[in-house]
């Protein structure tokens, strides 16, 4: 299962890599580089996963006693619950940039913005 | 029971693989929009079957609530007539 | 043509990295060291049934006091890119469709439900799977369920800015008092620790999570304001 799950995280990424980088409309890289943010997420939370054991919260199913034998690594999780909330607000602000460009000129293909170009 | 588990994991893993090449092929915004949506909700499933209950609570509400909300919004706005 | 292939070859490359990392991966037997010690102190040192509640609140609460930092941060940017252009208030209108007495009569039903059930989530969020986060995401997409019903919605922004930057100041307030009454900052342990499972218990933990759940509600709520006010491109 952990293998099913991270090759399905890593083909997640690959695909969201190959529509940022292939696509030239603004508005499919943003949800290609969501697609890709949504991979990592899960490779990370596989990486914490251990057979055999349950979630990490302490309640009748899992005594306080065997809490070290029974639950699988929580600091993933926890790193993750950040990331998602993070990677929204990066999603919001790319959207508003994206929303402004459009006002400034007209077009949302990224082939058009050339004032940076020598 | 020991079956069942890894069976789910790849009935999830292959849907969303699917709508992730959905999401980066097809011709149509929206399409590719619902389609991200429809990711972060099988990561959300899949987050569940690893053991991380609160992910998947969070990854549910904003992955595929708030993101897909968001992307709408803003698709209505500047219109869907500039493809690429 | 050039560029799909080249890209393709390249993405191809890091594909071969990644699939080594998948056969050279095992999952562990036994928790590694911190895990460990994460597991075998929750009980007594915070007092909560939740390990990745204890976690993001008390053991690393200084990353959630970084990341309350960082949504701040988008949302004023976010208000700030898209401010001017208001719509003014008797604008016509005359462009939209009625969204239908189904979603307007359920609408009315359903937030005040939806506003609890986020409430709920976060307040609990030492007992079960939940906590700010969650608990917040749940306030705005009750605020998202009311500019469905009704696109022209315009929402309360002095409550809204009121609501967020009294959570944030207090969220840092209690952290200070953490340094003053107990172990150090964002320490939980200045509140009665109290009977491990109930809900007046772990210390600080309901408190600080209830104001990130405000926090972070107030702050995707005028998100989705600052973008639904805005009048076109």
């Amino acid at each position: 299962m952990v293998t099913i799950a991270l090759v399905a995280g890593f083909a997640l990424i690959l695909a969201g890599l190959y529509g940022a980088l292939t696509n030239r409309n603004i508005l499919r890289m943003i949800v290609s580089f969501t697609v890709a943010d949504t991979g990592v997420n899960v490779v990370l939370v596989t990486v914490g996963w251990m057979p055999g054991r349950t979630a990490p919260i302490l309640d009748a199913a899992v005594p306080v006693a065997e809490a070290a034998q029974r639950i699988i690594d929580p600091l993933p999780q926890a790193l993750v619950l950040t990331a998602i909330v993070i990677g929204l607000g990066v999603t919001a602000l790319m959207l508003a940039y994206a929303w402004r460009l459009f006002g400034a000129t007209g077009s949302l293909d990224i082939s058009k913005f050339t004032e940076l170009k020598w | 029971m020991s079956l069942l588990l890894p069976a789910m994991a790849l009935l999830l893993a292959v849907a969303m693989l699917a709508a992730a090449i959905l999401t980066v092929v097809t011709r149509s915004l929206p399409l590719a929009i619902l389609a991200a949506g429809a990711v972060s909700l099988f990561a959300s499933v899949l987050f569940l079957l690893l053991a991380a209950p609160d992910v998947a609570m969070t990854e549910a509400a904003i992955g595929s609530g708030l993101t897909t909300f968001l992307f709408f919004f803003v698709l209505a706005r500047v219109g869907a007539g500039n493809d690429g | 043509m050039v560029r799909h292939l080249i890209v393709s070859l390249c993405l191809a490359g890091l594909a071969l990295i990644f699939a080594a990392l998948v056969l050279g991966y095992a999952p562990d037997a036994a928790l590694n060291r911190t895990a460990l010690w994460y597991a075998e102190n929750v009980a007594k040192d915070v007092g909560s049934q939740n390990v990745v509640t204890a976690i993001v609140v008390t053991w690393r609460g200084l990353d959630t006091l970084g990341e309350v930092t960082v949504l701040f941060l988008t949302a004023a940017i976010v208000g700030l890119i898209l401010a001017p252009g208001h719509r003014p208030v008797d604008a016509p209108a005359n462009d939209l469709p009625p969204t239908g007495e189904l979603l307007q009569t359920g609408s009315r039903l359903l937030v005040p439900l939806i506003l609890l059930a986020g409430v709920y989530v976060f307040v609990n969020g030492h007992l079960t799977p939940g906590g700010g986060f969650q608990g917040g995401a749940i306030l705005a997409s009750a605020a998202l369920l009311l500019l469905l019903a009704d696109p022209r919605h315009r929402f309360a922004h002095r409550t809204i800015e009121t609501v967020e930057a009294v959570s944030g100041i207090a969220y840092v307030l209690l952290g200070l008092a953490g340094l003053a009454f107990a172990g150090g900052f964002l320490d939980n342990r200045f509140l009665p620790l109290g009977r491990f499972g109930d809900l007046a218990s772990a210390g600080a933990i309901p408190v600080i999570y209830t104001l990130i759940g405000l926090k972070v509600g107030a702050e995707f709520a005028s998100m989705l304001a600052s973008l639904s006010e805005r009048e076109g491109p």
